[in-house]
């Protein structure tokens, strides 16, 4: 654990459309991916070497530099047994962390009913983005969903502050849940009743803050943003969430050029988060996770990738032991998946280590059953 | 007229089409139920008649940019006359998707909007058919980057997962993966010409080609079946499959009846109401996949019928909704960009899907963000007295008398926003609340305030999430 005495705080990004892991954190040095990739290889030229076999996608520069100082864990080889090539329910599965069976509670959900049993805090997690993810529902629990944090309240047009108090209070009455009116209806009671709740909280977050960080303009810079004004804000949240939109990394084609794209766009937006949490003293107790739902083929489309499986994740922070954990999976073609990269850790690994390790809860419940966990926390 | 007449037509209106104000309800009502289907299964008259050509002469922009492709369906759904028909573009975007963010090219993504207007109540057949050669999808799913030699899955693959048969159903796979490869080569060589991205030259319209040199002409085995297969001779295998009958029957369930569980469940989650979609599926074969045929069933049946408030609306039937019951944007004027933001707030931009698998429906739609969003958007709407729609019930609910009770001001609010229903106690909070002021002269300045305030608290009660 870590030396602070704030609380741990996990802040997820979510990289959807699933990641190519292979030209993410390159094998330039084997000599197969040479083959494979006969289009869309990258050279020790083009890479940001880690070693003489690996090395960061050419845009990954900002996430590279906090390699170097020690900062990143690289989970290799990250996967779950029988994999699927669906976005959707391989997302799912990443979500709910159950590879088996279709079932609707995430992963933090369920860690947030464990870390706010009483629900005492309406901002124990928040998201940012469009809709919420399944990772972050739970029955019971409540999460704040953020489109945008400078316009969030509850019936703001209604004229004079009496009137709206009026209304406000009648609102709270008729989200308060009814006796048998069904899932549906108490998942709609208390996202309302959390609703009018949090925003007069969270809406004081933006005046609070103040920073020499210039975030870019795209979605995840600005949401990224929003997470360092209400982590700074010391709301006690302790799960933060947001993500790409769908669809991002799906490089079907022209990967050569949309991939450093994407990956520049996505890390600067890191680095600038990470720089501006320093410049609020309030780097140490977060951890960054970046992750997608599956890998793309080894085997190169001729301008992009498909569906594959076996990928690679980064956990990055303060209080993360930076280096290589899992193995790199073998590139010889009579190694791979039906054409994919075998994966080698469970997810589920990773999953419990971060819930262990760093935030201190127990990670059977959530997860169903018992995993080997890395040490890539301090 | 029966009330219960009426508040039927309100609910086939909301979901046949993006609502009705009251007095056309009542109109309709009188015309009668079955008519008042045929009317929408039939599109006879112009659908978008003058204020569409007004509105494409005031909003030149429309030709320029691709957030105009969106304004413009949109326009559509507030005006047109043929509201089912503008409802199927809406119901066929949200399952054969493709997203501006790829595709970037506003003459392409709107022929394909125009092509699902136009197919949209044909056979099923047909219009897979028509998605597989339609520009926007062939790059959307990259269907031009898939050769003999070379194949690309993702059309093969989506065109089972997400368009047709779904991934299982009772339990069971309903295709393996060898049969996406083997769908993928059937439909190589379906490709466009002008290429889609802009640059250097700008965009030009792309079109359907099909390249015989290109296409794989070996054997396939797919489902069962073997020959030298190519799109078309897959799509008629498809659409003879138990499972494409099930997976559109669930999707029009769900779009027109009642929420479904989410589509990725299907395999494992049987139907809410097995009894309805045996009826679809069962309309589906016998009317050779004709999708009108299964929309007339639908909305004929006692399943539609009671099933009033059983589905939250989505976004743009919320947006839309509005728009159409205050009375706004029936004439151009600047601004209507607006709407298009509302639409990404609330979660439902067209042409920008979460994902090729559409976007996901139901409770949702609903969270702390989109919620808030959506209250106040309504909220902000109804509370404004210049609206012709609101002005209209404030003027309906004076000619009831001189004197109007909070329960009759509660309940007139009700009927006027299309018969909706309340919890018995969401409606005695809404009449306690009225009481503070009493009996309310209607002639009174005051009286338009506290009715617009009424259908204030109205809108944002869980009940209004409901169609």
């Amino acid at each position: 654990m870590t030396s602070t005495k704030k609380d741990p705080v996990l802040v997820i990004l979510q990289m959807t459309g699933a990641y190519d892991a292979l030209n993410t954190f390159v094998p330039y040095g084997d000599p197969h991916y040479q083959d494979y990739r006969d289009v869309l290889r990258l050279s020790s030229d083009d890479v940001l070497a880690v070693d003489d076999y690996v090395g960061f996608n050419p845009g990954m520069g900002s996430v590279k530099e906090l390699y170097d100082e020690g900062k990143v864990a690289v989970i290799q080889g990250i996967g779950y047994p029988n994999p699927i090539r669906s976005h959707f329910r391989s997302l799912d599965i990443w979500h709910t962390a159950e590879p088996d069976k279709m079932v609707t509670d995430g992963w933090l959900g369920k860690a947030i009913r464990d870390l706010d049993p009483n629900k005492e805090n309406i901002l124990t997690a928040v998201n940012f983005g469009r809709g919420l993810p399944r990772a972050l529902a739970a029955p019971g629990v409540s999460v704040a969903s953020v489109g945008d944090l400078a316009s969030y309240g509850v019936l703001t047009g209604i004229e004079g502050e009496e009137d709206r108090m009026d209304a406000l209070d009648i609102f709270g009455r008729m989200y308060s849940p009814m006796i048998g009116s069904g899932p549906v209806n108490d998942y709609l009671s208390q996202t309302g009743l959390d609703a009018l709740k949090g925003a007069d909280i969270l809406k004081t977050a933006p005046d609070m803050y103040s920073s020499s960080i210039e975030y870019g303009g795209s979605p995840f810079a600005q949401w990224l943003k929003n997470i360092a004004q209400v982590h700074t804000a010391n709301f006690g949240t302790r799960v933060l969430y947001t993500g790409v939109n769908p669809g991002t990394f799906d490089t079907h084609a022209n990967q050569h050029i949309t991939l450093p794209r994407l990956w520049g766009d996505v890390t600067t937006a890191i680095g600038d988060f990470y720089q501006d949490l320093v410049e609020h003293n309030a780097n140490e107790e977060v951890v960054m996770v970046v992750f997608t739902e599956f890998g793309r083929r080894v085997k190169e489309n001729g301008s992009g990738t498909d569906h594959g499986s076996g990928g690679v994740a980064f956990i990055i922070g303060d209080a993360v032991k930076g280096g290589l954990y899992g193995e790199y999976p073998s590139l010889e073609p009579d190694k791979l998946d039906e054409g994919d990269l075998r994966w080698n850790n469970d997810f589920r690994g990773t999953y419990a280590t971060l819930l262990e390790d760093w935030m201190g809860l127990d990670a059977q419940p959530i997860l169903n059953g018992n995993f080997e966990k890395f040490d890539f926390i301090k | 007229m029966a009330e219960n007449d009426i508040a039927l037509m309100a609910h086939l209106m909301r979901r046949a089409g993006f609502s009705a104000q009251y007095d056309e309800i009542v109109e309709r009502a009188e015309k009668g139920y079955e008519a008042t289907v045929e009317e929408l299964l039939n599109p006879t008259d112009n659908s978008h008649g003058m204020e569409l050509d007004l509105a494409e002469r005031s909003f030149l922009e429309w030709n320029h940019f691709i957030r105009c492709v969106p304004e413009y369906v949109m326009w559509r759904m507030i005006n047109s006359r043929n509201q089912l028909e503008e409802k199927m573009v809406l119901f066929w975007h949200g399952i054969l998707c493709t997203a501006d963010s790829k595709t970037q090219s506003y003459v392409t993504s709107q022929a394909e909007l125009d092509m699902l207007r136009r197919n949209g109540m044909g056979n099923f057949r047909d219009l897979l058919v028509e998605i597989s050669r339609d520009p926007a999808m062939v790059y959307f799913l990259d269907n031009c980057l898939s050769h003999k030699d070379n194949i690309n899955e993702n059309y093969g693959r989506e065109l089972l997962e997400l368009f047709s048969m779904g991934v299982g159903m009772d339990g069971e796979f309903n295709y393996t993966e060898d049969d996406v490869k083997e769908c993928a080569r059937a439909f190589t060589g379906w490709t466009i010409a002008n290429n889609i991205p802009g640059q250097p030259y700008g965009r030009y319209p792309s079109q359907f080609v099909y390249n015989p040199a290109d296409h794989d002409e070996g054997t396939k085995t797919f489902l069962g079946e073997s020959g030298n297969f190519d799109g078309e001779d897959v799509i008629d295998i498809i659409v003879r499959q138990p499972a494409t009958a099930r997976f559109i029957s669930r999707h029009m369930y769900s779009f027109f009846v009642a929420d479904e569980a989410g589509v990725p469940s299907w395999m494992e989650t049987p139907p809410r109401d097995m009894e309805a979609i045996k009826m679809l599926e069962d309309e589906y074969f016998r009317s050779g996949y004709d999708i009108k045929s299964m929309l007339r069933v639908l909305f004929t049946s006692d399943a539609f019928k009671n099933a009033r408030f059983q589905r939250i609306k989505g976004p743009i039937e919320s947006i839309v909704g509005t728009i159409r019951l205050v009375g706004d944007w029936t004439t151009p004027r600047p601004g209507f960009e607006v709407i298009f933001d509302e639409m990404k707030h609330m979660g439902q931009e067209i042409l920008n899907p979460p994902s090729v698998e559409g976007w996901h429906t139901g409770k949702e739609w609903i969270d702390g963000g989109t919620l808030v969003r959506r209250i106040n958007f309504i909220a902000d709407y109804v509370g404004d007295l210049t609206q012709p729609g609101i002005q209209d019930m404030v003027r309906k609910l004076q000619a009831e008398g001189p004197v109007m009770s909070p329960t009759g001001l509660v309940d007139g609010c009700l009927r006027l926003l299309g018969c909706y229903e309340l919890e018995a106690e969401t409606r005695q909070m809404l009449i306690t609340h009225a009481e503070k002021n009493g009996d309310l002269p209607t002639n009174n300045r005051e009286f338009a305030q506290q009715v617009s305030q009424m259908l204030q608290m109205i809108v944002a009660t869980k009940e209004y999430l409901y169609a």
